[in-house]
């Protein structure tokens, strides 16, 4: 059996690695519909978003390695730390729940990614940067898919809309995570994370209002998965995708 | 969501060196922008194309096919319909 790794976490590794688990986590998720999509279509769409995703991780991991420096390389960040190391935002890690559920969170991050993607493009730090520029555009078609579905879920049939709704009731706690602003020492490098919640407001008002769907009020939010504080689903996913490295390391196709 | 409620369309792709659309296959969708985004998604994967028309199968009128006797056997016969009876001057190159 292999071991757990030790990460050196220094803000930008730990900042990295956040990114890149947010992408291999919520990839993950997507990949979950292979077999079970609605139609052949929504198979391959959904199947391209996770490989997109998937993607981001690997260049996000390969520049965590570079700024760790300890040898890691991105199959032990993914395959080799336990949950209390993730640093994926809560959001990512909901179980993907019904076609509206994955949508909606598809929609609800898309968004908020090409955003922060758009602004990290400006970054002082040159990898990530010419990363970002990519990735936004990359983000701005997940965008364009899942709002489509949203506002024809929305508004749709009485059974899509209401299950569009509970969606949003479901993932709204997990909303304000995202806009936590990233260490002190990071600025230039990484974009100001709680400015861009304006224009995500915006954007996803103007996106629920043409699907008759609310934004609903967030009472108690929740948060923590940056510092490793995960809810079960987190483990039950990584117990799937690690089990096989684990049990069998270095095993290659 | 049954796949006989959801309409067939027909994607044309135009490839990155072509000149124009070719058919490449279908897709089902509800509309036209979702069936744009499935044509994207199944038929543009490999960086195949730049351009994607989508078109209501529904919307195509074809030929019979029993009727492929009449409408173009008759063109079997008339090879002076085809430009090979010039002599094309070397100095012209490719027609």
């Amino acid at each position: 059996m292999s071991v757990t790794i030790a990460v050196a976490e220094t803000p930008l590794v730990r900042f990295l690695l956040g990114r890149a688990d947010d992408a291999l986590i919520l990839g993950h998720r997507l990949s979950e519909w292979t077999g079970r999509a609605p139609i052949l279509e929504e198979e391959l769409a959904l199947a391209n978003m996770a490989l997109d995703l998937i993607g981001q991780a690997r260049a996000l991991y390969s520049m965590a390695a570079e700024a760790e420096g300890g040898g890691h390389d991105e199959d032990a960040y993914a395959y080799l730390r336990d949950d209390a190391q993730f640093r994926n935002l809560l959001i990512v890690e909901q179980p993907r729940g019904d076609f509206a559920d994955t949508m909606v969170r598809q929609a609800l991050y898309a968004i908020y990614a090409k955003l922060f993607w758009q602004a990290a493009s400006r970054s002082t730090h040159p990898p990530l940067a010419g990363f970002a520029a990519k990735t936004a555009k990359e983000m701005a078609y997940h965008v364009r898919h899942a709002s489509t579905w949203v506002i024809r879920l929305g508004d749709g049939t009485e059974a899509s809309r209401a299950r569009a709704q509970v969606a949003l009731e479901r993932l709204a706690p997990y909303v304000e995570e995202m806009f936590e602003p990233e260490d002190d020492s990071l600025t230039g490098i990484v974009p100001a994370v709680p400015e861009l919640r304006e224009d995500w407001e915006r954007e996803v008002r103007s996106l629920l209002g043409e699907a008759r769907l609310n934004l609903p009020d967030v009472v108690f939010s929740q948060r923590g998965g940056r510092a490793g504080r995960h809810g079960e689903a987190l483990g039950h996913l990584l117990a799937v995708f690690q089990h096989l490295h684990r049990s069998h390391p270095g095993a290659t196709w | 969501m049954s796949e006989s409620a959801v309409p067939l369309w027909e994607v044309f792709i135009r490839a990155r060196q072509g000149l124009s659309h070719r058919h490449v296959g279908s897709v089902h969708a509800a509309d036209a922008t979702l069936a744009l985004q499935a044509a994207r998604d199944v038929y543009t994967r490999r960086g195949e194309g730049l351009s994607i028309w989508v078109v209501p199968s529904a919307a195509i009128a074809a030929s019979d096919p029993a009727d492929k006797e009449e409408l173009f056997e008759p063109t079997a016969s008339k090879i002076y319909r085809h430009p090979t009876f010039y002599d094309i001057p070397d100095d012209v190159g490719h027609m």
